[in-house]
């Protein structure tokens, strides 16, 4: 497997990482993520990372890269479902992703995104107004 | 390194084997005059049990020689084994220990000195039975000392478990009353135990709760600060309360910078913070 799927549900982009990452993996990722979000206008990213159970520097900072960039193209980034381990393994590494939405589970990421985009769509409609 | 050791004086072995009823007589007079015993953390009936045990295995060794280190004496070894640990166990002091074997010392040397019939003979055995004594009290000194690391090493073990009980206080929001001092490897496990709580529970909000840790400093800060990332990075909020007054001028004159943790000064007021974001309500059922 060299490609990690990149689902879309609505106005969001759904990412499931089922398998460790390995560098290329997390690259061709970010890749594929950036033009989807492009191609697709997605308003919101969920990484969901459960399945992950181990992290390096390197990979932690792939997804604050990929929160970052997704942001600059005027998507949400939320993280959902990071294990206790691979929390206090970026915590020593000293990689706090900062800026970077987290969530408990999909459930909770997804009402994270909906809340935001919702916020966003007031928001947008009273500058019209 | 000492010569191999030579059979003990006749003299020796005849007070420790035929006089030993008077022995234990005189050894429990003098050990009643130190006062040992008088405080019942061990009855007398026990002590006479060791004592006479004592005597017994000591007797049966002697007739061997007297390296208290041979394979003859490991009976002898094995009794000061149980019954040091025993007196850590129920409390004694280490001196208090040593002196129960010491006190032997007075009746043998009058057993002695009632059997002896010349001055050399009388001088001779003294020594051997002063050393003899010595070594098997240095020997339960030792082995009073490793009991009494034992029981503090299950201690510290105990108060490791002890010290990380993740509560529950209401749906989504799970609370760690943290108690003592913070080292890296109590740190280490609050943080595994809560973090794996907060998955275990599906809570979103977490509140650690230091009323009781002592003092605060820059590790300990930096620790806290940790377990509040790691709950961030697992998509949980977290609230540090109980922060006391003398608490926060240290954190301010250390120069620990709190910035994006949120700290309240109570549990409740923690607590209010966390239903006030899920949204609940606490009223009073009679205005």
């Amino acid at each position: 497997m060299d490609r990690i799927p990149i689902l879309r549900m609505g106005d969001f982009l759904l990412v499931t990482i089922q398998v460790d990452m390995h560098d290329q993996l997390a690259l061709t990722l970010q890749d594929d993520l950036t033009a989807a979000i492009q191609r697709t206008g997605a308003k919101g990213v969920l990484i969901d990372i459960s399945a992950l159970e181990m992290v390096d520097s390197f990979i932690g900072r792939m997804i604050a890269n990929i929160s970052r960039m997704a942001r600059i193209l005027d998507a949400r980034t939320v993280v959902v479902g990071m294990r206790p381990a691979v929390a206090i393994t970026l915590v020593e590494l000293g990689l706090s992703l900062a800026g970077v939405d987290t969530a408990l589970d999909v459930e909770r990421g997804m009402r994270r995104l909906r809340d935001a985009l919702d916020e966003a769509g007031v928001a947008s409609a009273d500058h019209e107004d | 390194m000492l010569p191999p050791m030579p059979q003990p004086a006749p003299l020796v072995l005849d007070t420790l084997q035929r006089d030993t009823a008077a022995l234990l007589q005189e050894w429990f007079v003098e050990l009643k005059a130190q006062g040992a015993g008088s405080d019942h953390r061990i009855s007398e009936s026990e002590m006479r049990e060791q004592g006479a045990e004592l005597l017994r295995v000591l007797g049966a060794a002697a007739e061997t020689g007297t390296d208290v280190g041979a394979e003859p004496w490991r009976p002898v070894r094995e009794f000061l084994d149980r019954m040091s640990r025993s007196r850590a166990v129920q409390g004694f002091s280490s001196s208090e220990t040593a002196t129960f074997l010491f006190s032997l010392k007075r009746p043998l040397f009058a057993r002695l000195r009632a059997r002896a019939t010349d001055a050399a003979a009388l001088g001779e055995a003294t020594w051997t039975v002063t050393e003899l004594i010595d070594r098997l009290g240095l020997h339960t000194v030792a082995t009073f000392q490793k009991s009494r690391e034992e029981v503090i090493n299950r201690q510290q073990e105990e108060m490791l478990e002890l010290s990380t009980p993740v509560v529950k206080l209401w749906e989504g929001v799970v609370a760690l009353p943290m108690i003592g001092t913070l080292d890296s490897a109590r740190t280490q496990i609050v943080m595994e135990s809560l973090l794996q709580r907060i998955v275990e529970t599906g809570s979103e909000i977490a509140i650690i709760d230091i009323t009781g840790v002592p003092t605060v400093d820059t590790l300990v800060a930096q620790h806290l600060l940790k377990t509040v990332t790691a709950i961030r990075l697992m998509g949980a909020d977290c609230i540090i309360s109980g922060i006391r007054p003398q608490i926060a001028q240290t954190i301010v004159h250390l120069g620990v910078e709190l910035d994006g943790v949120t700290t309240k000064a109570t549990l409740a007021d923690a607590l209010s913070l966390a239903f006030k974001r899920s949204g609940l309500v606490v009223t009073r059922a009679k205005a």
